[in-house]
């Protein structure tokens, strides 16, 4: 372990960006992010990468936009009401079929809200952020490990299907330090035929663009691109079960909120209680599969959120209503305790299956 | 083992510094770890506090509201989590800044004036290193190998001179 460092989530991110090639940065600061754009100031200089601290949000998203088009791996950071401000650019890449990196390391809302840890994103980055009928590949990461590897994956990704990746992630998971092995798996970009690289007056120009007029070809646009999602939810999707062989109440946790949920599983375990974890790593596509098999298996499912309840959305039709789904959480910018957690399946394990 | 600890006092006592200390310490000795500092507008000129957790388990969350060691470094932190302490665990103390004694009758507490010590010593930035080495102590880990390498982790390279004042520092809390 002696080539383990301690990193802050932040600074992981950034690292793994650079790792995975990445050498265009373009952000506009604010908590609890800015580390990102931090690390990048400090390091893109050094290795002929552009940092670039944008007028705006708007403005960075854009320019995203552009070195998008010429085929680099690139990508903004922001938190909560900064991703809001990049919705329409979030809505023309996938529009122009572009691959990007966005991150969010959530904080409380609506609003300017506050600074301190949310997961109150999740709809707008599982249901688009921005018009238009479209998705991005949405990653929560639960470490800081898992902050620099899933960013690697998420290039990766971006490039293979053409679209946006998020890390959708928040001010704990951006704040705290973990040791981190930055020995990374990196696949190089593949061939982009499509970039605007110059025709070198060897082939037609490649055009860039999110207009068009024709109904018909709209439509067929969105056909193509709703294939694609379709081969990501079938090949792409993610997650991570613990402790769910013999459960009989299933805690569903993404990000902290699954760090919180695995100690208060561990205390459940100790005193008899059959809890076990489905922690979702790809929110988009929504792991359907362990959350379907756990409704024909556990009494209760438990969506534990820092929000007012989205991902249970999502958890009650992975499952089908075959079971009931209850919520508990913490909002605002609070963190739900594992003793909250914990009595949550205590209440599960008596009476779970029972009237909410 | 796992254990779960919270550093708290001003911002510009070393608070989140300590910390890091404590983690890299960890690390070095190949146990699992994490630190997770408050962070926002309290931090400046208001109180810091940082949630570290050393375990031979992975680490499940970093946040850490009931800690088995409180490190309290004035008294608003010693006023805000003496009661967070679970029983038995460990309370230390800068008795420069804590001027009251603790309510807590089922917790070990460990006064050490570190501020004064700091300043007797021509250390004055380095009350937090002095409490570190009475925790380190206190706690039957203060091997100076570990304690050296975790502070070469955590003193960056620009403030290599720094080292032997920490490693000064560390002694004479271990020595109180």
């Amino acid at each position: 372990m002696a080539d383990k460092v301690l990193m802050k989530g932040n600074e992981a991110i950034a690292e793994a960006a650079i790792l995975a090639g990445c050498r265009h940065y373009f952000g506009y600061p604010i908590t609890p992010q800015t580390e990102i754009a931090a690390y990048m100031a400090k390091r893109m200089p050094k290795i002929g990468g552009t940092f670039l601290q944008a007028e705006s949000e708007i403005a960075a998203i854009n320019m995203v936009y552009g070195v998008s088009s010429a085929g680099k791996r690139v990508m903004t950071s922001s938190s909560s009401p900064g991703i809001s401000l990049k919705g329409e650019g979030l809505s023309y890449l996938a529009g122009a079929d572009l691959p990007a990196l966005v991150v969010n390391v959530q904080r409380g809302g609506p609003g300017l809200g506050g600074i301190q840890p949310s997961q109150s994103d999740y709809f707008q980055a599982t249901r688009g952020g921005g018009h238009g009928d479209y998705r991005m590949i949405v990653l929560a990461p639960a470490s800081v490990q898992e902050m620099a590897d899933l960013t690697v994956k998420g290039f990766e990704l971006a490039d293979t299907y053409r679209m946006t990746a998020m890390i959708l992630a928040d001010g704990t998971m951006g704040q705290m330090m973990e040791p981190v092995d930055l020995e990374l798996t990196v696949t190089p970009p593949p061939a982009k035929p499509w970039a605007a690289t110059g025709t070198g007056m060897k082939r037609p120009h490649n055009i860039i663009n999110s207009l068009s007029l024709v109904p018909e070809e709209l439509e067929e646009l969105n056909f193509a691109r709703y294939r694609r999602y379709a081969q990501i939810e079938e090949k792409e999707t993610r997650w991570e079960e613990y402790r769910m062989e013999d459960a009989d109440v299933c805690v569903a946790a993404f990000g902290i909120a699954a760090r919180v949920s695995k100690n208060a599983v561990n205390e459940a375990r100790k005193m008899g209680i059959r809890a076990g974890l489905i922690r979702p790593i790809t929110l988009w596509p929504f792991p359907k599969v362990p959350f379907a098999k756990a409704a024909g298996q556990v009494k209760e499912i438990i969506s534990v959120e820092l929000s007012m309840g989205q991902m249970i959305e999502d958890v009650r039709l992975a499952s089908g209503c075959r079971v009931p789904v209850t919520l508990c959480n913490r909002a605002g910018g609070m963190i739900p305790t594992p003793e909250q957690v914990l009595d949550a399946i205590k209440r599960a394990a008596e009476n779970g299956g029972a009237a909410q | 083992m796992t254990t779960r600890y919270l550093f708290a006092g001003f911002g510009g006592q070393g608070i989140l510094f300590a910390g890091k200390f404590a983690a890299y310490k960890g690390l070095m000795e190949d146990r699992q770890v994490s630190w997770l500092p408050s962070y926002g507008p309290e931090m400046r000129g208001g109180t810091a506090s940082c949630s570290v957790i050393v375990s031979d388990e992975p680490v499940g969350s970093p946040i850490v509201s009931h800690p088995d060691v409180l490190i309290a470094m004035n008294l608003p932190s010693f006023d805000k989590y003496e009661q967070a302490v679970v029983p038995g665990g460990r309370i230390f103390l800068d008795s420069t800044l804590v001027e009251r004694p603790p309510v807590r009758s089922d917790v070990t507490v460990t006064a050490i004036p570190a501020t004064q010590l700091a300043s007797e010593n021509g250390i004055p930035t380095l009350a937090n290193m002095i409490i570190m080495g009475s925790v380190l102590k206190a706690m039957g880990e203060f091997g100076e190998d570990g304690v050296l390498a975790a502070l070469k982790k955590v003193v960056s390279a620009k403030h290599a001179d720094m080292l032997d004042a920490n490693l000064k520092a560390l002694k004479l809390g271990a020595e109180y």
